[in-house]
């Protein structure tokens, strides 16, 4: 315990880049994803080839190769990221975001299409039916993919400790590393950190779906 | 009966073809709809009468030919034909009303975000419509929520609201159980009589005789024959048309 109370300020700050890095992350893959997930329904080809050649290439690239590219291969091109943890959201939210693209697009072709050629029939346009008609209904069928998405990405995060970002899976390391005595005890305050992030956030996934769930 | 204001027809269909892969499913249609008039499309199960009607609103692309609205070509796509599609109501089969909507955000909808009316005015005038509908008492419901027959209802109060030049109804009582039809038709029936323009695709003779000015008989993608509905319906010119009405008159 007292070891747990030693280390309080470097597990608190860890266990908040997590946090933030989970959720900076979360927020920029859901934009993304969603903007993607338009495009590839759209009417117009290019869109849609060009948000399926995005998808592809991320949902098929090792999420450290990602990372090596934004933190190091950038640099050739002389571009680089303000800080460490910016370069880490980056290339969390860009790997992120193909699998919310995913979720969605599946989501968005369980909606029937009736409803997207009624949307049309009164006169939205392809964003506004998208946005006032389909994606709701979306939204509601994606709640359980896009919860393992997040929890997926919360666990993703730990990816940053090796570029130098000093989240959870960092500090792990680092009170290995001083306390090979007290290891039990180290893994115990790391799981722990992850847990109290993605377990509130399966049963807040849990609580949504029953909220949102639409009757047909 | 028919009234034949001058100028150019409100819709116009010429030459119009279309084909679904191999399929020819729209071949050479000519067909002009005046203001006011009411042209009952019937014809066997395939022959093309869903996708005339959805090429109207083009909800269907046409391959070859020319569908003019009001004088104005059909254009493309785009925002030009979203502000085109909202002066043509439709009315599907299948209601497709806005499941995650309550029936008066259904009605309030289009004028809200398409016509961009104030809140307030719209839901006044959907109160009206649900009204004359018959459906007032349901406004603040879910579509699932009401009987197949109210959802039919509400769906064409949807496409009034929007004022529409023209509506679209393709087969808007199949769906429905019989004791439900009726309430559909009557609206429908009203409507006609208060001057609107419809394209109607059904099999109901009692509504065709009762409202149309003309009905359109459909065969293989083509235009058959055309003709008043005591005409038709008593004495039918084409092989094809006495053929197909002695099937739906044993039925
Ligand atoms: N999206 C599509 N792709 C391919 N073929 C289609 C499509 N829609 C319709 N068809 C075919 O085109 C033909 C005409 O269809 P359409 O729905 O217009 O007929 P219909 O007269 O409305 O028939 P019904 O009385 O059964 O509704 C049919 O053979 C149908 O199978
Ligand atoms: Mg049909």
């Amino acid at each position: 315990m007292q070891f747990l109370i030693d280390n309080f300020p470097l597990l608190r700050s860890a266990f908040l880049t997590t946090l933030s890095l989970a959720v900076a992350s979360g927020l920029f893959a859901l934009v993304l994803g969603t903007i993607l997930a338009g495009m590839r329904v759209s009417p117009a080809p290019t869109l849609r080839g060009l948000a399926t050649f995005y998808v592809e290439v991320f949902r098929n690239t090792p999420l450290t190769v990602v990372f090596f590219f934004l933190f190091f291969g950038i640099v050739e091109i002389d571009l680089q990221f303000p800080s460490r943890f910016i370069a880490a959201v980056a290339a969390l939210g860009l790997y992120t975001a193909a699998f919310v693209a995913e979720a969605l697009r599946s989501g968005i072709n369980a909606v029937p299409t009736g409803q997207a050629e009624a949307a049309r029939a009164i006169g939205l346009d392809f964003g506004q039916s998208l946005r006032t008609v389909v994606l709701p209904q979306a939204f509601r069928t994606v709640v359980p993919p896009l919860g393992n998405v997040w929890i997926a990405l919360a666990k993703n995060t730990s990816i940053a400790a090796g570029f130098a970002v000093t989240d959870l899976t960092a500090a792990l390391q680092r009170l290995a590393n001083v306390n090979a005595d007290q290891i039990l005890m180290v893994f115990f305050a790391i799981v722990l950190g992850y847990l109290v992030i993605t377990l509130p956030s399966a049963w807040a996934f849990r609580a949504i779906e029953t909220r949102v769930a639409i009757v047909r | 009966m028919t009234s034949r204001p001058n100028g150019e027809p409100l819709v116009r269909l010429s030459g119009v073809n279309k084909w679904f892969g191999d399929l020819h499913v729209l071949q050479d249609i000519d067909l002009s709809i005046d203001r006011g008039e009411v042209v009952v499309v019937i014809g066997p199960s395939g022959s093309g009468k869903s996708t005339l009607c959805r090429t109207i609103n083009r909800l269907e692309g046409v391959d070859k030919g020319e569908i003019t609205i009001d004088g104005e070509r059909l254009p493309e796509e785009g925002k030009a034909l979203a502000r085109l599609r909202a002066d043509v109501g439709m009315v599907f089969q299948s209601f497709n009303l806005f499941a995650h909507k309550t029936i008066l955000e259904n009605v309030t909808l289009g004028p809200v975000k398409v016509r961009r009316k104030a809140r307030a005015d719209a839901e006044r005038r959907a109160r009206e419509l649900l009204d004359r509908v018959g459906i007032s008492a349901q406004a603040d419901k879910y579509p699932a929520q009401l009987s197949g027959g109210q959802q039919q209802r509400v769906a064409i109060a949807r496409a009034l609201a929007m004022d529409p030049k023209v509506m679209l109804f393709d087969e808007p009582t199949s769906a429905l159980d019989p004791e439900m039809i009726n309430e559909v038709l009557e609206v429908m029936t009203s409507l006609a009589r208060d001057g609107m323009t419809m394209v109607v695709v059904t099999h109901e003779m009692g509504f065709a005789r009762r409202a149309a000015n003309r009905v359109v008989f459909m065969d293989g993608g083509r235009v058959v024959e055309t003709a008043t509905p005591e005409d038709f319906f008593t004495r039918p010119e084409s092989e094809r048309a006495k053929d197909f009405l002695s099937k739906i008159l044993n039925h």
